[in-house]
């Protein structure tokens, strides 16, 4: 019944966000409409983090398997990028990397700084 | 034998969850961090699709359900941001300015490497969403005119390739703190950063989660602009 539950609560956000997302005329998905109001509803005292945590965390830690079917897909477009491969691949590779790096390391350099000053 | 395959409802989620399971068990028993179960299921996949001469259409019709717990899942996602908002609000400023710096990292080497490769205008506003969650890209790639299945393929390819990548990037760019690390991975690789993220401890994951919702936003409108620049 517990897991029920949980997984009732968290498809109820789902939900919302899902008809938010009818509503709002922004590119923005279900999803992040989810997060935002579960995250809400967690911290207004709404919904008890034992009413979730357990099928949440099932359903974290099942997620790297759901991005399988669609990364599979990418046979199906190969035709129309093959043509611009080393250009495609040389942009997201380039670009990736440097975001990660920048944004990695402007985030440490506040935090370090943050600590050094107290 | 294998129109039987072809038919079977389970034989898409299985074959996917199998293969992970063998990228899993490579990644542990080798220990090395190009193993990655993510990237070797893929690969995996398509071998056996082709190897057995399966379309693709019929492996999704069976492997489109684990894809639908998607939204849950990262739905619940907030459990991770709410069970680390004391170390979140810590750190805000130093989260915001990471991200952010990263939304901006994306549009810039977007732009300046479009304008070096010639690309058209359709093709730059193709890659402008590459970093964000595919729901949103495909939106942003929509209103501004890309070809949408080619912004889905390099947002997934993004995605992967983050994944993979983060040990390097951290290690050469000296990135040790976790809070870092969460925001480096989602705001480079959207929700497959992610899942790297979770693996590398609670508080990276849930920065990470946040990574996706802010930088996804930010994106939303920022690329209002630099639609216009090229």
């Amino acid at each position: 019944m517990a897991y029920i539950r949980q997984f009732c609560i968290i498809l109820a956000f789902s939900f919302v966000g899902e008809i938010l997302h009818f509503f709002i005329p922004l590119p923005i998905p279900a999803s992040i409409y989810g997060i935002i109001l579960l995250f809400a509803a967690l911290q207004s005292g709404l919904v008890k983090l034992h009413q979730v945590e357990k099928t949440g965390q099932f359903l974290i830690d099942i997620m790297p398997v759901m991005f399988i079917p669609a990364a599979v897909g990418l046979i199906e477009v190969w035709s129309d990028m093959k043509g611009s491969l080393v250009q495609f691949v040389t942009v997201m590779a380039v670009s990736t990397v440097a975001v990660m790096g920048v944004s990695g390391r402007i985030t440490q350099f506040f935090i370090r700084k943050r600590r050094n000053d107290i | 034998m294998i129109s039987l395959l072809e038919n079977s409802v389970f034989f898409g989620s299985l074959l996917s969850l199998f293969a992970f399971m063998i990228g899993e068990f490579l990644k542990k028993k080798t220990g090395k961090a190009f193993m990655n179960p993510l990237l070797i299921s893929i690969i995996l996949v398509i071998i056996v699709l082709k190897v057995l001469k399966i379309e693709y259409q019929s492996y999704n019709d069976g492997a489109k359900y684990i894809s639908y717990l998607l939204t849950p899942s990262t739905v619940a996602l907030s459990i991770p941001l709410y069970k680390q908002f004391e170390l979140l609000k810590k750190n805000t400023a130093a989260i915001l300015s990471g991200i952010l710096s990263g939304a901006f990292t994306s549009f810039i080497t977007v732009l300046v490497l479009s304008v070096l490769f010639r690309f058209s205008h359709k093709e730059y506003v193709t890659f402008l969403p590459k970093s964000i969650t595919t729901a949103i890209g495909m939106g942003i790639s929509e209103e501004l005119g890309g070809f949408v299945p080619i912004t889905v393929a390099v947002i997934i390819i993004t995605g992967i390739f983050g994944n993979v990548i983060s040990g390097v990037v951290f290690k050469l760019f000296r990135i040790n703190e976790p809070v870092a690390k969460g925001v480096s991975l989602g705001t480079a690789s959207h929700a497959i950063g992610t899942a790297k993220a979770m693996e590398l401890g609670e508080v990276e994951g849930a920065m990470s989660s946040l990574s996706i919702v802010i930088c996804g936003i930010f994106t939303v409108f920022g690329v209002m602009l630099f639609e216009k620049i090229y």
